[in-house]
Formats: C-alpha cells, structure tokens, sequence
C-alpha cells in the first residue's frame, strides 16, 4: 500500500527525469511519459480500492515521528479525487501527443516532461498531510503551470502569463505568511494536530487564519473577487495545457479549501464563503455570456463552477461537504472535455471565434455530440452528471435553509444553460462562415484526439451511471472530513 | 520574539507590496524578492528565540538550541524563492524583446471595454 502512495508521487517525477533525458526521440520521450501516468494512475485506483475497504493509509516518509516528518494521508477524500485527476491528465497526455505537429500544440521537449512535473505536484497536493507539504506541492504545481503557460513566448502569452505569475506568486507569498501565522500560534504544520489544536486556539486568531487561508486558496481557486488573471491566461495557453489547467488547477485550490477549512472547524466562516459563493457564480455565468470566443466562454464557466463548491463547503454540514466532494469529482473531467472539445474546433477549423465558426452540426456531427454531452453536464441538465452534483449543492443548500445562495445557484444554472446555448448556435447551427479560417497546416493525428475526448465524454458519462457509489463515497468522505477525529486517529494510531 | 525582527518583517512587507503594485515587472521582481524575505523572516520569528546550533550533543543535552523545524522550512521557501525570482527576470526579458519595454499590459477584457462606443448618455471626462 505503502509502495502505491509513492509511486503515485514519484513515478511521475521519474518519468519526467527520463523524458526529459531522451527529449530529443519523440517515441522514447512519449513512451516514457505515458507509462510514467499509467503507473501513477493505476497506483491512484489501488489506494481507491485499498483506502475504500480498508480506512486511512497513513504512509511516513523516512520513518519521521507525524509531528517533526513529512506525513502522506490517504483518507478516502484524497483516494477518490486522486484518480480522476491522474486519469484526466492520461488522457489529456494522448490527446498532446496527437496534437503535438500542429500549430496549436505545445512544445513537446518541454511540455512533456512539465506535465509529469505537475502530474507529481498534483499527487503530493492531494495525499499530503502537513501544511509546508502542501505549499511545496503548490510550488510544484505553478512553476510548472507558469513554464507551460508561457514556453511558446508568444506576446499574449508573455502578456497574460504576467497576470498569471505575479497574482500566484502574491498568494504563494501569502502561503508562507500564513505557516508562519500557523506555526507561531500552534507550533506545528500537521494537519492533524492542527486539527486538534486550532479550534482550541482563540476566536480571533482561529478565524483570523481561516480567513488568511481562505485568500490564499481562494487565489488559486479564483473565486470572487481574486479571479481575474483565469479568464485572461487560460485562453492563450495551447489547448491541451488550457484543458489540464481548467480541470486541476482551481480544482487543487478548492480541494485544498474543503480539507484545511472542515479539518479545522472554520463554520463561523460559513455565511461569508456562501456569499462569496453566490457572487462567484453570477460573475462567473454572467462574464461567460459576454464573450465571443469558445475558450474564453469555457474559462468564465470555470469561475462559475467553483462557487457551486464554495456553497457546498460554505455550509460546512455533511450533505454539503459530500456535495462539494462530489461535484468535484463531477466538475473535472467534464471541464477537461469541454476544453478538448474545443481544442479539436480550433484544431480542424483553425480559430475558436464564434463569428468564424459555423454549420459545424452537419459538417462533423461526431464534434457536435462530443460537446453536447460535457455542455448539458455542465449546465445541469438530468441524466448527466451535472445534475446529481448541483442537485446535490442544492438540496443540502434547502436543509440549511440558505435560501439566497440557493436561488444564485438556480440562476446561475440558467445562465450556464443560456451560454452553452451561445456556442451551440455559433459554432454547431447556422450557415458554414463565408470566410472559413480553415484547418490547421499541419496534419495532425485527428483519430487520436478524437478517441481521447470521446474516452473523457464516455468518461463523464460513467460519473452519472455510477453516481449512487460515488455518492456513498462522498458521504464517507465528507464524514471523514467533519469529524476531525477520525483524521487525527489515522495519522496518530 | 525580537521587536526588531517584527520591525524588519513589516519594513520588507511594505516596501514589497508597494513594489509589486508597480507596472514594470523589473520593479515586481524586486518587491517579491522582499516579500520573499519578509515570509522567511516571520517563518523564522515564529520558531521561537533564537539559540544554539541545533546540534544534539553526545550526552543528548536538546536546552538553548534554536527550533531547527523553522530552519528547514525557512531554507526550502528560499530556494522555491529564488527559482521563482529568476523565472520573473526571464519573463521580464522576454517581454522586453517583444515589447522594447517590459510594462504589464492591461488585460483583454479591460481593452474590449475601453474600446467600446460611448453612449449618448455619457458624460465625457
């Protein structure tokens, strides 16, 4: 079990070693990093099998006593969102390698071996269990999203990686204010004896740092009104890059949120994340339909998902938190596909302006189902997956009584809806654009990346199948979460 | 804790933030650079009073030895740091080859409404 935990953190980390070694043979280089996801990925579902019959895994690194060492806690939270990020990044890898000779795709040398990087930051942010971990494991996570983001040098890219760099660095910074705040008031980074000794520390300090934490994951979360540098730089990175940073990215942010804010009983923080959760939303939906290009529409949506996350913790009851869980696991890969999906429209029509685009519908309808899908997800529609989440948020919203937060949520939904609607009509209706951009120039392996989103959609789609188990999980997981003591107990048996 | 550690820890941050609100991004690598600092600093001041080398002797005496935790945790935040501040400086160059200065620009959203036809309405400024 032990073994599994590592190498969900170090298999990628090697692989990126050896890809970036052999970087120059595109075979050996691609090889490398796909078995390198593959491990991490397969090791990912043993902890889910492991973790789901057996409780908490709690691996120490070196042997450390929990409160001097560096503590890897797999509880079902971390087992059941780790999976369906590594998969994400799988599948996004085989879409990379097909799209890689075009001009859209990223420069394989360095994009590569970076993913892996990031890959391995992502495990270690998900499995870790001490705050200085966590922030390493952001590190990880941005250094490798800044170089992916702007390694093509082109000016918009410099431009919005800017934004992009000085706002996560200022949080970073505040990232390390915040363990010296952590440690001073009570004398340890592990999530577990701060567990037991934050709610026990003063009223003003405790929600002093809940709120200081909440900045600083609230950053790479872009929530309301910390969002701004998302909808700029996304849209400018190559498709596959834009895709992962849109699935995992914000998505490590909240994940980290819920674990730090229920662990350490922040509830009085409650009524401000739901109003942040509201604002969040509306901005989001209503930012999405002032856009006219698909990326930048997607990347609003972004914003407009994660306050659904934000009101799922921001009850800070089990029906909540288990919502939050689930629409997490719900809100991955639908956000990766849909990001895919416009890859492949930039890709075979060469621009993702909804004014050059058209009549995609009757020219390859096999695009058009692919973005149904993940779009009626997204927007909430039943039977997909989208629907058990927000309905989720929502009920547990009800029994709380949150009566505002839960009309946002109603109303942003509908504006989802309207926006999905938005490129629907502009890029899948409507007559083929006098002045059609045209496909890429160079070929690229379409089959491939047509395979690889169609896996995503079937993927999403299995999330709704399965979403009574996945559900149960969830309710274990969040249980996990608001009763700290099991957490403790895990890591100090 | 040391009034002049406090005393330096909010001189850094200041001048920092201040830094880092300006447009040129060789003036943001300087003021994280003292933000950088700033967050070891108190990273520091949070281990505790300063103290012996964190060196357990023979006879396994552990009093007046300075909390080596801190230490650590210090040092790697100023390696991440200092990757950080060079990865900033090749932006910054970069920009000055595209540019011929290395100004951060305003955002798209920003231009789009800057462009946007006036209303009757509006008062002209």
């Amino acid at each position: 079990m032990s073994i599994l935990i590592s190498a969900t953190i170090v298999g990628p980390l090697l692989a990126a070693a050896i890809a970036l070694l052999f970087r120059r043979s595109a075979s050996l280089r691609d090889f490398t990093a796909i078995s390198g996801l593959t491990v991490a990925t397969a090791s990912a579902i043993g902890i889910l099998l492991h973790v789901e019959s057996g409780g908490t895994h709690v691996l120490r690194v070196g042997n450390w006593h929990p409160e001097l060492g560096i503590v890897l806690v797999a509880d079902l939270f971390a087992a059941l969102v780790l999976p369906v990020a590594l998969l994400i990044i799988l599948i996004v890898e085989f879409f990379a390698i097909s799209q890689r000779r075009t001009a859209w795709g990223a420069n394989p040398e360095l994009a590569g071996p970076l993913l892996l990087v990031l890959t391995s930051g992502v495990s270690l942010a998900i499995l870790t269990g001490d705050l200085f971990t966590l922030f390493v494991a952001f590190e990880m996570i941005l250094v490798s999203s800044y170089v992916l983001l702007t390694h093509q040098g082109q000016q918009a890219q410099v431009r919005s990686g800017m934004t992009y760099v000085v706002m996560n660095l200022l949080s970073s910074t505040l990232f390390l204010f915040g363990l010296a705040f952590v440690y001073a008031a009570a004398g340890t980074v592990n999530m577990a004896i701060l567990a037991e000794r934050i709610p026990t520390l003063p009223d003003g300090i405790r929600w002093g740092l809940g709120a200081w934490f909440f900045v600083v994951f609230g950053t790479k979360a872009a929530v309301f009104p910390l969002f701004s540098w998302l909808p700029d730089s996304y849209p400018t990175a190559p498709t596959t890059i834009t895709a992962v940073f849109a699935g995992l990215l914000t998505k490590i942010g909240i994940y980290s949120m819920i674990r730090f804010h229920t662990l350490m009983e922040m509830d009085a923080l409650g009524p401000a994340l739901l109003a942040v959760a509201a604002i969040t939303m509306l901005i989001g939906a209503l930012g999405a339909l002032a856009q006219s290009d698909v990326k930048r529409i997607l990347s609003f949506h972004v914003i407009s998902q994660i306050g659904y996350m934000l009101m799922g913790l921001g009850l800070f009851s089990v029906a909540g938190t288990t919502a939050a869980i689930l629409f997490l696991i719900h809100h991955m890969p639908v956000k990766t596909v849909l990001f895919l999906v416009g890859g492949l429209i930039e890709n075979t029509q060469g621009t993702s302006r909804l004014s050059k685009l058209g009549g995609l519908s009757r020219t390859s309808p096999a695009l058009a189902a692919l973005f149904a899908v993940p779009a009626l997800s997204l927007a909430g529609l039943p039977p997909f997956s989208g629907f058990v989440a927000k309905l989720g948020v929502i009920r547990a919203g009800v029994e709380e009584t949150a009566t505002l937060v839960v009309m946002a949520a109603l109303l942003a939904g509908a504006l989802t809806l309207l926006s999905m609607t938005k490129i629907w009509i502009g890029v899948f209706w409507g007559p083929p654009p006098e002045h059609a951009v045209g496909p890429s120039p160079t070929p690229a392996n379409r089959r491939l990346m047509y395979s690889a989103t169609g896996t995503a959609v079937a993927g999403t789609l299995t999330i709704s199948l399965f979403a009574g188990t996945l559900f149960d999980l969830s309710q274990r997981a969040a249980t996990g979460l608001t009763t700290a003591d099991l957490y403790i107990g895990a890591v100090f048996p | 804790m040391s009034i002049a550690l406090i005393g330096t820890v909010g001189g850094l941050t200041a001048v920092g933030l201040y830094l880092i609100t300006a447009r040129s991004l060789s003036r943001i690598v300087l003021g994280f650079a003292l933000l950088g600092h700033a967050g070891v600093l108190s990273l520091l001041a949070a281990g505790g009073p300063a103290g012996k080398a964190p060196i357990i002797s023979s006879d396994g005496t552990t009093t007046g030895i300075a909390n080596p935790l801190t230490q650590a945790l210090a040092l790697t935040a100023i390696v991440i740091s200092f990757g950080l501040t060079l990865f900033l400086l090749a932006l910054a160059r970069r920009q000055e080859e595209l540019t011929a200065d290395d100004l951060v620009e305003d955002d798209l959203e920003d231009r789009r409404i800057a462009r946007l036809p006036d209303l009757p309405g509006d008062r002209k400024p």
